[in-house]
């Protein structure tokens, strides 16, 4: 006769044996990119998704506020930023997190109705993901910019780069990405600060197809050129195959994996596979990093985005020792810490990727699984790679560092495991 | 007589044909469990010392450790 620890040890077991297949069976695959009214049937006007857990308009930080008053212009809801601003302020945006629709966004992550999504489908599960298209680095609405320059390009993405994509895909099977992303664990990327590599192969893979369905010579070169130019253009598709990946393994009763983690610049939260869509939050963290010439930590938000479902997966902070430059940019020490900080990861994993490996640690995997018990046990928190808002809207990128999710976060869902298991 | 008589219990101290080492005779060997700090200022005092990175489990928080010990392998 098993006791009542044995059984609700083995229930964990299997259920995390069963989290783990979900995870490392999926297929990825970018097929299309539709406006999100398309992807996603329930967004109406007036509806707003954004990073991370819920927040409403009185506890959002700045540069969302910055983002939710550009978005709410760009799509025609207000005339100018003030008037936007006294709408949010009367509560006539619906503001809901992209997780719960089945979408990721970076930093402030705003999706709205007309905006283009990149779809990516897990052909493995049949589920599908959606994360708009990065915008580029500086002034960009992602790190709450909203002035007349970001609502410009978030036009060019809607009327010519969004559609002329989704025509470019519609010629083919489609962009596995899986491949890409084990391509570019050789060539430097983490998938979350340095996408280089990704991004690179990326533009070769749509370049012959955006060549035949493309008919204006201009349009091509300055499409061609925008994605060429964006080091960071593959972001949003590690984010949303991410996503893509992750949906499934959600709501396998007993699991301890963690299956989001994600930050609306005031509160961390995670949801963990046996607990399903209940977030489990703390006040979020400030990084610590590099800032760019003429600012420094007095200018950062804490920390923002759908991004760290990157980590989820294994890839950014958990795969630095595959980026070692990434280690200097973000300022947390020599390159050669890097694989420090993917062995640290190991201690708080359940397994490695054997589809995802690591030159650098003679070919080990990332590490995958994220167990909430072992970053209780150990104290051991993930390690985040972000890139750094202004405080204030409407100013941008400031720098990009490192931050660590709260152990607050993990420490509620274990007690609410525990609950739900009937051990406590 | 049989050879198994010849060997030495099990619990039966080995007889050592060498006088034990004074711990003073050398610098101190170290090895730190815990607390980075305690290494760290025998590190600064010129002592080789070996630090394990360890901390009780969910930082000592009982409650924590009780669920910990009913949840994990």
């Amino acid at each position: 006769m098993m006791t009542t620890s044995e059984k609700v040890r083995s229930t964990i077991r299997e259920a995390n044996t069963e989290a783990i297949r979900r995870m490392l069976e999926a297929e990825p695959v970018l097929i299309d990119v539709v406006p999100a009214s398309e992807a996603i049937p329930e967004l109406q006007e007036g509806m707003i998704l954004h990073a991370g857990p819920p927040v409403d308009w009185g506890n959002m930080c700045g540069p969302m506020r910055g983002a939710v008053t550009g978005i709410a212009v760009f799509e025609g809801w207000a005339t100018d930023l003030t008037e936007a601003e006294r709408l949010a302020e009367s509560g006539a945006f619906h503001l809901k997190p992209n997780h719960d629709f089945g979408a990721v966004g970076p930093m402030t992550g705003v999706t709205t109705l007309s905006q283009p999504v990149l779809v990516v489908e897990n052909r493995a599960r049949g589920n599908y993901a959606f994360c708009t298209i990065n915008e580029g680095l500086g002034k960009v609405m992602r790190f709450g910019g909203n002035d007349a320059s970001v609502l410009k390009r978030l036009g060019w993405l809607r009327d010519t780069l969004g559609p002329a994509l989704g025509s470019a895909l519609s010629v083919g099977k489609g962009v596995e990405l899986k491949p890409l992303v084990a391509r570019g664990l050789t060539m430097g990327d983490e998938m979350h600060q340095r996408n280089l590599g990704c991004s690179s192969m990326l533009l070769r893979t749509l370049a012959p197809n955006l060549a035949r369905t493309v008919d204006d010579r201009a349009e091509l070169a300055e499409i061609l050129s925008f994605i060429g130019s964006n080091d960071q253009f593959f972001l949003n598709l590690a984010m949303v195959l991410g996503k893509a990946i992750m949906d499934p393994v959600s709501g396998i009763k007993g699991s301890s994996v963690v299956t989001a983690m994600s930050r609306n610049g005031t509160d961390f939260g995670i949801r963990v596979s046996g607990l399903g869509d209940e977030w489990f939050t703390a006040p979020v963290e400030m990084p610590e990093g590099l800032y760019f010439p003429g600012f420094s930590a007095d200018d950062a938000n804490p920390d923002m985005g759908d991004s760290t479902i990157v980590e989820t997966i294994g890839l950014g902070g958990f795969a630095m020792a595959a980026a070692p430059a990434v280690a200097g940019f973000v300022g947390v020490g020599e390159p050669s810490t890097a694989a420090d900080f993917t062995r640290t990861m190991g201690e708080i994993t359940l397994t490695q990727n054997p589809e995802w490996t690591i030159p650098a640690l003679d070919y080990q995997g990332v590490p995958t699984g994220i167990d909430i018990r072992l970053v209780v046990e150990t104290g051991i928190t993930p390690t985040i790679n972000t890139g750094i808002a202004h405080c204030k809207p409407g100013i941008g990128q400031v720098g990009a560092g490192v931050v660590r999710a709260p152990l607050a976060c993990f420490e509620k869902a274990l007690k609410a495991l525990a609950t739900q298991l009937g051990v406590r | 007589m049989n050879k198994a008589s010849d060997k030495p219990k099990i619990g039966t101290p080995k007889k050592e044909k060498t006088e034990p080492q004074s711990l003073l005779n050398g610098p101190p060997q170290v090895i730190n469990l815990g607390l980075a700090s305690f290494a760290d200022e025998l590190t600064k005092q010129g002592i080789v010392v070996v630090h394990v990175d360890w901390s009780p489990p969910a930082r000592g928080d009982l409650e924590l450790a009780n669920l910990l010990s009913k949840l994990s392998e």
